[in-house]
This record gives structure tokens, sequence and C-alpha cells, in this order.
């Protein structure tokens, strides 16, 4: 079992008239991947600059093993932080980036030197000591960051949407080079980041953020397969939400419930559930099958969109009484009845097991249509 | 559209630009008393004019003048530039208004003004009121470079000199002031060569006790021609081109 | 936000910035609306009672003469300006980028020299023996000696010849900004080249010729060694009779007043531009 780190302890944050951090608690645990998750403005970078110690909580206390960081200027502070945008000294070469921090710590030369050289080798930019932030590529300025960012040996680092500003081919090397550096250094890594997919393929937990109070915590899968709400469920990945009502409860631990008409049998869930009550199933693309119109069974509907993205095949089906179905098929060439065109009426379907159940929420939380995975 | 036709167009403008300030640096090594007529190489307008002990006396007061006035509103500028980007206070807008209102008006109504204020207070007219009437008009243009400078700042660069433990005062001398550095020699220059420049202000504010240079050659330039004149022109010719060439050297290397 | 700086600090920094610019700023221009209501007086330069006679005096024949005549040819150095400036700007935006930075630097070397040297220089080639006028005679198209010098047209050239880089910078800056499809958009829409230079070229540049006019109209009002060197007694500017009336007339209401014109006429010019910006602004460029 791992130990805790860092605890964050009822932090309040409020800026202007906004409320930034709602009484937020958060335990860290020594080396572990953690990532901060949500929409833009739902406090995941507040809540990392408490932790480096550019914003101070109105209320609530940070605190590192038995010593209290709340008011902890952030020199002092045994953490730190890989910016944004990198926030290289433009003045200064790659070398004396990277020595600034120790430089700080007053160490006497040699050892400056060798630290370095190692941070750099860690990097791979031990030929580019000598260069200057801007005679590097973008993944390569980044590598700096990280180098001068880890050299001091800190007890976490804190990464602030560092891949953002990469392109799509190097993110993915990047994600894989950062997984590879916390494993060889062994240090905790807080990382925050609005990209779901690099949340779920990086991190050992997720806290999904949103409005500064914690939406869920925990691994990828558990966010990804049992979504704690519907504001999870619809920012982590492409949800089918079909509408259901308890039609009975069985004494097995199932429930049937009544989906479009058809009456299919699902695990009783968490929350308590009574006969008529209505709620949200919810089914991934990839959950979805598409069956031939012929079948008999599944919901009616037709094919209105179909996009061929590789190993997958991913269509839009609209059912008969208006509902939008996004599936994602594997793609089978062998399979005759699979290419359907435009239009073409067909069946949806879906595995049952593979649902989650979700009991209605207040209107609130319903609305938030806009926010973009 | 042809390709010919504007660049003729632009050397023919360049060429107007230029023939008169190369008529000044011939005419400047021109033997001939008349200066109309050319009378054989000389640099006797050259001995003439440090000969000219009052002459030399203008020239040490306006350089003297320059340097102080050009390094006070450097000094100014850039903690207004610094209070302007970093901090919000009441009032801010009415003060970017009033640096704006200083760059755009007449300079002759700025030096009425101050000559009225000089009066008023009883300042005697000399080295101080001339330093205070040049700060203030060179003081704009300082603030906008410096500002220019700071609006591409990254407001992460002192965060991370913090994060990597250096205090307040380090991360100033570490980080901030390299990085606007370029900014406030730009600055700098800038306001050394408006000071130098100056003659609607100067008119007004100077006193007998402290004569600068322009003020002379005006005093010499409004009757007839003075072939001293071209000498002197030629200098600081020389000079402002050393000190622009130094400029854009500095902003472009900043660059980089 | 601003807590890397603290806090005695920025209030060490506001106070003297704000106390720079009340004393040296506000407080004179505040002296000059004053002075200009006050009664004349030679001793104490001005007395009580308060009265508009400063501005009545403005409307004064000849001093309406002669500002009516500094306006003219104030106008006519904007106007010769904007006419070299605008296709000069042009062309240069349109120069390989490398060629363009040299011409750039070229163009802001004059600035960078002193003003009154250049005017000078100036007098050098009209002058009534000067290089003009023996050029001329030599190529034989004229017999004697013209009268170049202390005239409104030298004036006026002495005027475009320092303020010209005034108009080009920013008509340069907004052709800069004019970008390419926009012509190759008009072109596309159907648009001829004259009807494409009206409907968007105009429209688009037109802060940048505002911008220009403020910069180069206002002080071909107030640069009073212009005429003191090339215009001699008859082609005065605003700015020799305020300096006339300050320095030497002693007649301060009446200086203060003149100015106060300048000031509002530099008022109204920055109203307009800041108009022409907002309404490209709204147009959704």
């Amino acid at each position: 079992m791992k130990q805790t780190l860092l605890s964050l302890s009822k932090l309040s944050k409020q800026f202007d008239d906004r409320k930034v951090l709602d009484s937020l608690d958060l335990e860290i645990l020594d080396g572990e991947f953690i990532t901060l998750l949500g929409p833009s403005g739902c406090g995941k970078t507040t809540l990392l600059r408490m932790m480096a110690g550019f914003e101070h909580p109105d209320e609530g206390s940070i605190t590192l093993g038995s010593q209290d960081l709340t008011h902890t200027p952030p020199e002092a502070r045994p953490l730190n932080t890989v910016f944004q945008n990198y926030a290289l000294f433009p003045h200064m070469s790659v070398f004396d980036n990277v020595a600034y921090g120790l430089k700080m710590e007053k160490r006497p030369k040699p050892e400056i030197k060798q630290r370095v050289e190692e941070a750099l080798a860690m990097v791979q930019l031990e030929d580019f000591a000598k260069r200057k932030p801007h005679q590097l590529s973008g993944g390569q300025q980044q590598r700096v960051a990280i180098a001068r960012a880890v050299v001091k040996r800190p007890k976490m680092l804190l990464l602030d949407e560092p891949l953002s500003a990469l392109d799509y081919k190097l993110r993915r090397t990047m994600q894989v080079e950062l997984k590879r550096l916390q494993r060889e250094l062994g240090i905790t890594f807080v990382f925050v980041t609005h990209d779901q997919e690099e949340a779920l393929s990086m991190s050992d937990r997720i806290v999904v953020l949103k409005d500064g109070l914690i939406q869920q915590l925990g691994t990828p899968r558990e966010v990804y397969e049992r979504p704690a709400n519907l504001f999870t469920a619809r920012f982590v990945g492409e949800t089918n939400f079909f509408p259901g009502r308890v039609d009975a409860l069985n004494d097995d631990g199932t429930i049937i419930v009544d989906v479009f008409g058809l009456k299919r049998r699902f695990r009783k869930p968490d929350f308590s559930v009574v006969k008529g009550q209505p709620l949200h199933v919810l089914l991934r693309p990839e959950d979805i099958r598409v069956l031939a119109p012929g079948d008999d069974d599944g919901v009616a509907g037709k094919v209105v969109e179909r996009n061929y993205k590789g190993s997958t095949l991913d269509s839009v089906i609209h059912l008969t009484d208006g509902t939008e179905v996004l599936a994602s098929e594997f793609f089978d060439e062998d399979d005759p009845t699979f290419d359907y065109r435009l239009g073409e009426p067909v069946r949806v379907s879906w595995v049952d097991g593979w649902e989650w159940l979700l009991p209605e929420e207040p209107a609130v939380v319903a609305e938030e249509e806009t926010v973009d995975g | 559209m042809s390709r010919w036709l504007p660049r003729t167009y632009l050397t023919l403008v360049y060429l107007l630009l230029y023939v008169p300030i190369a008529v000044l640096v011939v005419f400047s090594f021109n033997d001939s008393r008349t200066g109309y007529e050319w009378g054989g190489l000389s640099f006797r307008w050259y001995e003439a004019l440090f000969n000219n002990r009052a002459m030399v006396q203008a020239m040490w007061n306006s350089l003297w003048l320059a340097l102080s006035a050009a390094t006070v509103s450097t000094l100014i500028g850039a903690l207004t530039a610094l209070a302007l980007h970093r901090y919000r206070f009441r009032g801010k807008q009415v003060l970017n208004g009033m640096l704006f209102i200083v760059m755009m008006s007449p300079e002759i109504v700025l030096a009425i003004s101050l000559l009225g204020l000089f009066l008023m207070v009883g300042l005697q007219l000399g080295y101080v009121s001339l330093l205070l009437a040049h700060v203030t008009f060179c003081l704009p243009f300082v603030v906008i470079t410096v500002m220019a400078r700071l609006s591409g700042f990254d407001e992460r660069l002192p965060e991370a000199a913090r994060d990597l433990g250096a205090s307040d005062f380090t991360m100033t001398r570490t980080v901030l002031i390299p990085v606007i550095m370029p900014a406030l020699l730009a600055g700098w220059l800038l306001g050394f060569t408006l000071s130098l420049d100056d003659v609607v202000v100067s008119t007004f504010v100077s006193g007998p006790s402290y004569e600068i240079l322009p003020l002379r050659i005006y005093s010499m330039v409004r009757v007839g021609l003075k072939p001293e004149v071209n000498a002197l022109g030629t200098l600081l010719l020389v000079f402002s081109l050393v000190m622009l060439m130094l400029s854009q050297w500095i902003l472009l290397r900043s660059k980089r | 936000m601003g807590n890397t700086l603290q806090q005695p600090f920025r209030t060490a920094v506001l106070v003297l910035v704000w106390g720079w610019l009340l004393f040296l700023v506000f407080t004179p221009n505040l002296l000059v609306v004053g002075a200009s209501v006050m009664t004349r007086d030679p001793s104490t330069f001005i007395s009580l009672p308060m009265n508009l006679d400063a501005y009545r005096q403005l409307l004064n024949p000849l001093y309406l003469d002669v500002f009516l005549h500094s306006l003219y040819m104030a106008a006519m150095t904007t106007l010769i300006c904007l006419l070299i400036g605008y296709p000069f700007a042009w062309s240069l935006s349109k120069v390989a980028r490398k060629n363009r930075l040299l011409l750039i630097f070229l163009l802001i070397v004059p600035f960078w020299t002193n003003s009154l040297v250049r005017t000078y220089a100036l007098k050098l080639i009209l002058a009534t023996n000067g290089l003009l006028n023996n050029a001329l005679m030599a190529m034989g198209i004229i017999d004697e000696p013209m009268q170049m010098l202390y005239t409104e047209g030298a004036v006026i050239i002495g005027l475009v010849y320092l303020l010209l880089p005034f108009m080009i910078l920013p008509l340069y800056t907004v052709f800069e900004d004019l970008r390419e499809d926009f012509l190759r958009a008009s072109h596309d829409l159907g648009a001829g080249r004259w009807s494409t230079f009206i409907h968007v070229i105009v429209p688009l540049t037109l802060p940048g010729v505002l911008a220009g006019v403020m910069l180069v109209l206002l002080p071909a009002m107030g640069l009073f060694f212009v005429p003191d060197v090339l215009g001699g007694s008859r082609n005065l500017l605003v700015g020799n009779v305020i300096k006339n009336q300050f320095l030497d007339a002693r007649n301060w209401p009446f200086g203060a007043a003149a100015s106060i014109m300048l000031t509002l006429a530099m008022a109204f010019l920055m109203f307009a531009h800041r108009l022409s910006k907002r309404r490209i602004g709204e147009d959704g460029v």
C-alpha cells in the first residue's frame, strides 16, 4: 500500500465572485501518477498552482508529510513545476536553464555540472547544452523543461498541461517518455490536462474536476467504465445515453429495465432503485452492435453517417424516435453485412452486461451539453 | 503590376530624402567660405568647431543633458511600464491616457505649459528645468518600448524562477531584468536621441546658464549660411547613425 | 498575480509616476487653460480679471490671416506627404522581407538625425546661389537664379522633408496588415482594380492615413524653426505666433489661447482616428 505524500484538505478559493475550488479534499500518494482532468475553468490549474505555491487558498491546508506548506512561498517547497509553455529562460543556455535551480541551492560547481549533465542525458539532450531555448524544437524545449524541474530531485513533479503545445504525434511520443521517466525516477507526478485520452493512457489515478468539486476519483478504468455521474460519463470518452425505466426488481440481484420498449435484464446498480423509476442506460459506442434490418433483436433505425477510421468504422444511427446513437465497430472484412450504406435501415442492440446505469440528476448537471471531450 | 515602377519610385523618394544629407556631409569638407561651390578638400570647419570654446561647452552640455534625461526617463519609464503591466490600480486608464497625450500633443504646447510651471514655482531656467522637460517628453516613448517587450513576456518566467528556488529579489535580478534589458537599452537610446534633437521644448525652458547644442545651432542657422554647421551636422549624423545601429543590433539580437 | 513585487515597492512606483505626471503634465496644462482666460500683464505675465479677450484676439484679421496661412501650409504639407507616402508605403510593403528591413532602417535614419541640421541642409540647396539654382542654370533651364528660399514653397518643402517618415510609417503598418487574400477575394468577387482600391484598400488603410495625418498636420503647425530657417518673416506658423507671444511680446493669454486651439485640433484628429479604427473593427476584420 502506498503512503500519502501530499494531503490537500478543505481547500477553497474564490476569484472575484467565482468559486474556483470548493472545500476540496485530496490525498496524493507517494510515487503515483495522478491526473487532474476537467474542462477549462474547472479549477485544475488553480489546484496545481496552489500545490506549487503560486496561489494561496482562502481556506484549507496543504501538508507534505508532517510539514504544513499552506503558506510556504514557492521557492521553499520541495516540489517543482513543468509549465505549460515550458517557461524556459530565453537569455540562458540549456545548461544554465537546468543549472538554475541548483545554483539557487548554492551547490558546488562540479556537482552542478555533473547533475545537469545527468539530467540532460536522461532526456537525451546531452549534445544541446550550449544551445539557447529558441534554437530547439518544441519537443526538445519540453525535455529541457522536464530536466530543469527534475534536476532538483523534488518529492513531486507538477505538470501543467505540458503537452498541449505539441502536435499529435509528438504528444504521443512524449506521453510514453513521461511515463518512462516517472517509473525511472520513482517520484510522484501530478499532471493537469483537459485531454481525456491523455489522462486515460498515462495515469494511475484520475481526478475528474468540475466547478471546483471532485466529480470522481479512480483508476482510468473505473472512470471510463463506471462513471460516477453524467458529467464524468460525458466528459470522458463518448457515450450513448438511453432513457430507461425500471420495470421490475428481481431477487437474484438483477433488474428489468424498459429501454425503447425492449425489456432488458441488467445488474442491479449501486444506487437504490424502485419500480417505475426513470434512469440512464449508458453504452459506449464500442458496446453497440449494428444488426441487419431483418434481425429480431434491437431497435429500428437508419444510418445517417459512416466514418471509416482505419481500425474501426464509426456510424451515427437515428432511431425511429429520433434518438441519435453512436456506434464504433471493429473492421471485419469477412462480414458481408458489415458495410451499411447511408440511409439504410438497421437495428441497434448491445451486449447485456456492458451497460452502466446512472440515476436521473437535477437539471443543472444535465445542461452540460457544451462540454467538449 | 510591373515590378520596376514601385522600385523606381522607392529609389526616387530615398534619393530625395538623402540628397540634402549627402550635400551637408560633402560641404562639411569644403574649403570654400561661401559654401556654394567646391573649393577643395579641407577640415578647417571641423577645426573651427573644436576651437570654439562656447561650442565645445554646448556640446558637452547637450551630451550630459541627453545622458541624464535618457537615464532618468528610462528608470521612471521602466518602473511605469512594470506598474502598468503588473498591477491593477485605480486610474490606470487615466495614467495611460496622460502618457498618450504627452506623446501626441504638439511639442510647443508642452513647451509653453512647462515654461508656465517653472516660472510659477520659481525654478531658475537651466539644467534642472531642461532635465525635467526632456524626461517628460521622453517618458511615453520609453514606457511604450518597455511595455511592448513586457507584453510579449511570458508570465510564467518569474514563476519558474521562484519554483526553482529563487527569492523575489534573485528572480528580478536573474530573470526579469535580463529579459527586458533590450527594451531598456532601446528606450534609453531613443530618449537620448530625442533629447539631443529637441529644439522646440528647449527653446522655452533653457536659460543663459546652460547653453545646449541645438539652440546654438538654431541661433547660427537662422540667418545666412555657416559652414561650421555642416561639420557639426556631419558629426551629429555619424553619432546618431552609430546610436541607431546600436539599438537595432540590440533589438535584433534579443529577438533571436 | 502581481505579488512578485512587494507592496511598498508598488506604492513607491505609483507615487513616483503619478507625482511626475501630475506635476509636469497635468498642472502645466491646467496653467495654460488658466492663462488663456486671464488678462495680459507685461510684468507678471498674467493678471486678473478673467476674460475671453485672448480668444477674441484670435479672430483679429491680422492673426486670423497668419493662422489661415499656417493652416494652409500645414494642409499642403500633409497632402504632399500623403501623396508621396501612400504609394511609397504600398510599394514598400511589397518588397521582399529581407530588403524591407533595410529600407525601413534607411527611412528612420533621418528621424534619428537632428532635424535642425536637416532643415539647414535644405537651405544649402534652395539658396539663391545654392545647388539647385546652379544646377538649373547649368542645364540651361533658367537664365537667372530663382527666389526659392524665404518663400511659402520653401517652408512646405522643409516641413515635408522633416515629416514624411511620420506619414509613411503608420501607412506602412496598415499596408503590411492588408492581407493579399482580401485583394484576391475582391478580384474573385468580380471587382476591378479601381473598384477594389476604392472599396477595399482605401477603407482598410484609412486608420493609417488618419494616423499619418495626425502625426504630420499638427507638427506642421508647430515646428517654428522651419519658417525661421527657410521661410523669412512672411510665412509664419501657429508655432511662431505662440513662440513670439510667449518669449517676445509677453502676451501669455493670447499665446495660451492659440495653443489651446492646437490642442483642440489634436483632440479632433485623435477622435477621427479612433472612429475610423472602430469602424474597421466593427466590420469584422
